[in-house]
This record gives C-alpha cells, structure tokens and sequence, in this order.
C-alpha cells in the first residue's frame, strides 16, 4: 500500500488468538487511539472480517498511513495486513512497552502458554506449553465448567478452600479426576483451589524450564484473574506485575510494529 | 536364508499398492532376480565397507514417514520414537521393496527401542544385531566392538558362501572415504554467503543416497553435483536470498522431518546451511586410515569415533558442533528431537548450554512425522527466526 501523505500514520496491530481476538490502534506517538476485543469463534477468516468492520466503524480503515501487523495463531487469515509477525515477537514487545525492557513475560493463552525472556526489550528467549492444554486458560474454562461456576466464581471458590491435590496432568484425565471427587463429596472450593494450583504450578514449571527470572509480567486472558496471579507469584516466588491492558500485550506489539513500517 | 538361486517373491498385498510403489518393488526384484545382493542398514555405526567387501549393496532403511505407523502401532507401543516404529512398519506391512527384498538386515544395540524392536524385527526379516558399547573410551569397549565387525563379516561370508578379503575391505574403504570426501565438499558450498543451496535440497540429497545401490556410481554422481553447485554459486547464482539467517540443525536424524522442519526453516526466512545429524559433517568427516596395515580394525576404529547420544559421555558432539557453528557462521541452532528420543531429548539440556555459551541463540523442537503440530512448528521456528 502506498503512503499517503495526507492521512495520518497509524499502527493497527491484530492479535487472533484461539479464544478471543484482539484490536489495537496506536496513533503515530504510540498512545492508543482504539480497542476492541471480540471472540474468534470457529474461523479466523471470520474473526478477520469482523475486525476489519471494527476498524472501519471506529475511523480507523487501513491504507494510506495505516499499516495493519497481523499476530496470534490466525496471523495468516488476514486479508488486508501489510505484514505478518509471530505471537512470541509481538507479545514480546507489547510486554516491554507495558512494563519494561527487562523480565520474563509469562502469557496464559487459551490454548497455548508462552514463557518470552526480555533483553533489551527484544526477545532472547521462549518457550511454549502448546501440546496439551494443562497450564492454559482452557484448562480453567473446562474444570470451571465441571463445577458449574464461572471462571470469576471459580477463582473466588478456591480462596477460601484448603486445595485438594490434582494429580493428572491431562485435561481430559484431570477432568474426571475432578467429577469422581465431586461424587466423594470433596468440597468445592477445597476441588477449585486444586486447579488453580494445578495451573499455576504447570506454569512455573514452564517458567523454571525456559530459564525465566524476576521480574514477571503477567499478559493474557488470565491477567484480570487476580487469585491464580497471587498463586502463581507464591509459586515463583517474587511479584508478578500485570495490567488489564495486557491482554493487548499481542495486538499492542503488532501495532508497533506496524509503526515501524512508516 | 536367501540366496540368489532362491525365488523372490512379490509381497501379498503387491497388488494394491500405487504405480510408483509397484514400480519400484519391480525395480529392486530385477535387480534381486539378477543376482543383486542386499543387505539393509539402520544406523551410522554400520560398517558399510564389510557389505560393500561382500558384494552387497547396502540400503538405508530407516523408516521416515508415518504411513506405517498405525500399522507399527498394532505391534509396538504409540510413545516410541517414530524413526523406530516406521521403521518397524515398513518390515510388517511389506510396503517398503528395500526392507522386503534385503538379504539380512543389520542392526545396532543403540537406543533402547530399536534395540528391542529389532527382535520384533527379526520374527519377520533375518538380521544381524552388532553389540554397540555404550561408550568408547575404555579399552574392552573398543575391542568389543572390533570383535562385532569381525563377527558381522562371517556372518555375511556364511550367508553368502563367500570370503571378504583384506584387499576387497581396503578398496571399500577408499571409495567410502571418497563418498565421505565428496558430501564435505557438497556440504561446504554452504560456507558461502548466500549459501550454494537450499537446505532443504542438501537434506533430500543426503537423504536420496541412502538408497544407493551403487556406491561408485553415487559417488560420480555426488562429485558432479558438487561441481555445478560450486560453478553456480560461483557465477552468483545462489537460490537463497541474501538476508537469510544462517541455521545450524542438530539432534535426531532428520530424513523424515525434511518437509516439516527444513522446509518452515527456509519458508520463514532461515537456511539450513549444516545439518548436525549422524548423516552430516560431523560424522563424514571421520575417514578410514585405507592403508593402515590391519584395515578390519581401522574399520571398526573409525565407525567407533560416531558421535551420537546413544554414547555416554558423547563429549565431542558439542566440540563438533561448536566447530560447525563457527565454520558456517551460524545465526542460530535448532535442535531437533524426535518425539519419545530420550538420549537426544536429555543431552539436548548440556547442547544448549554449550550453544548458548558461544553466544548462539538455541532452540529446541520436538516433533513426529505426523502432520499434526505443522501450525505450531511453524510458530515456533518463525518466532526463533524473528528474533535471530
Ligand atoms: S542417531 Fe545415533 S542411533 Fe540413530 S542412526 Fe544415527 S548414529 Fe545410529
Ligand atoms: S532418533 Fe533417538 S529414539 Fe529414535 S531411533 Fe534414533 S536414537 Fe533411537
């Protein structure tokens, strides 16, 4: 697309992740000028199309001095992106405008959990959970559904109990792991408190495996969670650091980039 | 055991394979029904030049796609590493013409599952096991294993009523040293900057000759390749663009994840310009001392000095690969490991501090031959890319 001089620079970043897809617009000084957030649903192409009628509804089309960063797993169903960058980039370097150029980013997806060491405010290192579902927000989603509780309620739950083991790593395992202790009787909140020991713990190791250190940034969908970060810190710990905001860490980094562009 | 007045039989289900596969079952019959001998091979510690000594051609068959693997899976158990169970299901569903046709198939006590799936393989094919030691630094060991490559060579003298001689051995030596001399140099193009080629062909042409029949005539054909690469290269025809990171691939054989690996590498903006495995520089660059008075011995000497993990301590490995990463001036390392590999998956912790003490960005995958994580290999490898 070519430049024009008459419109105003912008960068649009879009994050298409499992779960939900997000929106970012940053004007040419970096400030956010537009968010949105939308789930994906089945198809990315579709996620893709939705976005692009955000954008258009806000004021903010693309072309002329707007440049689109598509990132997230449905990076390649977008039309109308300039360029294509990976969710480990582009969350690597939302999270160092965010909270700083030093640290280790831990992002909780809804199917995947990325470990991004920061130096210098670029990516140095990552690992990714991304075979199984344990230690992911689908693993919450699905235990919370097992109980009959939201996710917020869940969270609440498992403050209050005395957390009762889960020994099965696997989703589908843990899950009857968790209706047999609901037919032994085993109080709610003491089952809640297991799983969110059981991701919070998957993380850490995560965490530990990729070489992360102090100091922790919390972005995705589980940053509003405010029980599971406390846990999580507990459990490496030192302080993890998080926003709402962060759950753009991803569409944040791709409108940089998109900046970048010129 | 066969001979060549035996009748070689087409496999049962012949009939329902496609053209290509039928094709090449009648290709290598012709060559069994002409007196051809065969004998196939699953490891890098195979002394090639005895088979050669014997008048056989010697075929890799190690299994590299996952067609056979729910056939394999119906014998062996799913969380094995796949080069084993394709492999192993090559031989039981009679779908691959060098495993169906070979004479004797040899194997080595490497990881602990082909060493006993070769016992599942032997119900089906007659093999040969050679006693690989599990290391090499002490003084039995070596001889142990000089007394495997003798017992290999009566084993092939008894199977094919004849005597390999000293003579027949060193000659095998020198056309394998100059095999060897020639993947160097082809693998050399790679220093360049842009690279003489693609690494996703260097890898499909190590690959290829594993299935060579006819070493001197492989070698011919290694040497002209290596010629028009060099002159290509040299008239600044690089099919690789200028701005793209050098990556050294290390870890498990990588025959069955050239799509899947090697391919992402260079569609996302890298170039394979070494691959680290059994079947690369650091193991071709070992030669035979031909002229060396007792050549059984340097044979078995030189297969020995192998760095793989199923060796403890396996120190030289990270020395060879610290070495590579300098000659081909490397961005970044991608060590690849094959789902359920454990000797690979655990040393990989010590090669990425050795990677990563030079200053190298390390990276490790584990993947399968299954299409299954393609979207997220490609995550993953684009992400490393990205941050080279
Ligand atoms: S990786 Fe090791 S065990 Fe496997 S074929 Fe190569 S040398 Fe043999
Ligand atoms: S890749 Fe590893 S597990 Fe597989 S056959 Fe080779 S050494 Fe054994």
């Amino acid at each position: 697309m070519a430049s024009d001089e008459k419109s105003p620079r912008l960068g649009i970043g879009l994050d298409i992740g499992s779960t939900a897809t997000k929106l970012v617009v940053l004007g040419a000084d970096g400030a956010v000028s537009h968010t949105d957030l939308m789930p994906t649903g089945f198809s990315s192409v579709d996620a893709a199309a939705r976005a692009l009628a955000s954008l258009e509804a806000a004021g903010f089309a693309p072309g002329g001095g707007a440049r689109v960063v598509a990132t997230g797993y449905g990076r390649v169903a977008v039309p109308y992106a300039d360029k294509v960058v990976t969710e480990i980039t582009c969350h690597g370097r939302g999270a160092a405008h965010l909270f700083g150029p030093e640290g280790t980013v831990i992002d909780v997806g809804g199917q995947d959990t990325k470990v991004i060491r920061l130096r210098g405010g670029r990516v140095a290192k990552f690992a990714m959970n991304d075979k199984c579902a344990a230690g992911t927000g689908r693993f919450l989603e699905v235990m919370a559904d097992r109980l009959s509780v939201s996710q917020e309620e869940l969270s609440a739950l498992a403050r209050t109990g005395e957390p009762t083991r889960i020994s099965s790593m696997c989703t589908v395992f843990a899950e009857s792991e968790v209706i047999s202790l609901v037919g032994r009787g085993e109080p709610r909140e003491n089952i809640a408190g297991g799983v969110v020991e059981s991701v919070a713990g998957r993380v850490a190791t995560l965490v530990a495996s990729a070489g992360g250190s102090a100091p922790y940034y919390l972005t995705g969908g589980l940053c509003d969670n405010g029980y599971v970060v406390e846990r999580l810190a507990a459990l490496l710990g030192a302080p993890v650091t998080t926003c709402s905001e962060a759950r753009y860490a991803g569409a944040i980094g791709a409108a940089l980039a998109a900046l970048d562009m010129g | 055991m066969t001979d060549a007045s035996t009748p070689i039989e087409l496999p049962r289900t012949f009939e329902e394979f496609n053209e290509q596969r039928r094709q090449s079952f009648l290709k290598v019959k012709d060559f069994k029904q002409a007196g051809g001998r065969l004998v196939g091979y699953l490891c890098s510690y195979t002394p090639l030049e005895v088979i050669d000594a014997a008048g056989a051609s010697a075929v890799g068959l190690c299994g590299t796609s996952d067609e056979v693997i729910p056939a394999a899976e119906e014998v062996l158990p799913a969380n094995l590493c796949p080069l084993v169970k394709s492999t192993y299901g090559f031989a039981y569903s009679q779908k691959c013409p060098f495993t169906h046709f070979s004479d004797l198939i040899v194997g080595e006590t490497t990881c602990d599952g082909k060493k006993k799936m070769y016992e599942l393989l032997g119900e089906l094919k007659p093999t040969h096991i050679l006693h690989l030691p599990q290391g090499r630094s002490r003084a039995h060991e070596r001889e142990g294993w000089y007394q495997e490559v003798v017992a290999l060579k009566e084993a092939l003298e008894r199977l094919y009523g004849i005597r390999i001689t000293d003579d027949t051995l060193r000659e095998a030596a020198r056309l394998r040293n100059r095999l060897r001399r020639a993947t160097l140099a082809l693998f050399e193009l790679q220093r360049a900057e842009p690279p003489a080629m693609s690494g996703v062909e260097l890898m499909s042409t190590m690959f290829a000759g594993t299935f060579n029949f006819d070493v001197r005539a492989y070698v011919e054909s290694l040497e002209r390749l290596g010629e028009q690469r060099r002159a290509e290269a040299e008239a600044g025809g690089s099919p690789v663009g200028a701005g793209a990171k050098r990556i050294l691939v290390t870890g498990c054989p990588v025959g069955g994840v050239i799509g899947k690996v090697g391919a992402t590498i260079e569609r996302n903006g890298g170039v394979v310009v070494c691959e680290d495995d059994c079947g690369g520089e650091r193991t071709n660059r070992f030669m035979v001392d031909e002229d060396a008075p007792d050549i059984l011995r340097a044979i078995a000497e030189r297969y020995l000095k192998i760095n793989c993990s199923v060796m403890t301590p396996n120190e030289d490995r990270f020395v060879a690969t610290r070495e590579m990463m300098e000659k081909y001036r490397v961005d970044g390392v991608i060590e690849c490991v094959l789902t359920a590999c454990h000797t690979f998956n655990v040393e990989a912790a010590r090669m990425e501090c050795a990677v990563e003490e030079a200053g190298v960005p390390y990276m490790k995958i584990e993947t399968d031959y299954s299409s299954g994580d393609l979207g997220q290999l490609e995550t993953r490898i684009a992400a490393f890319i990205e941050t080279l």
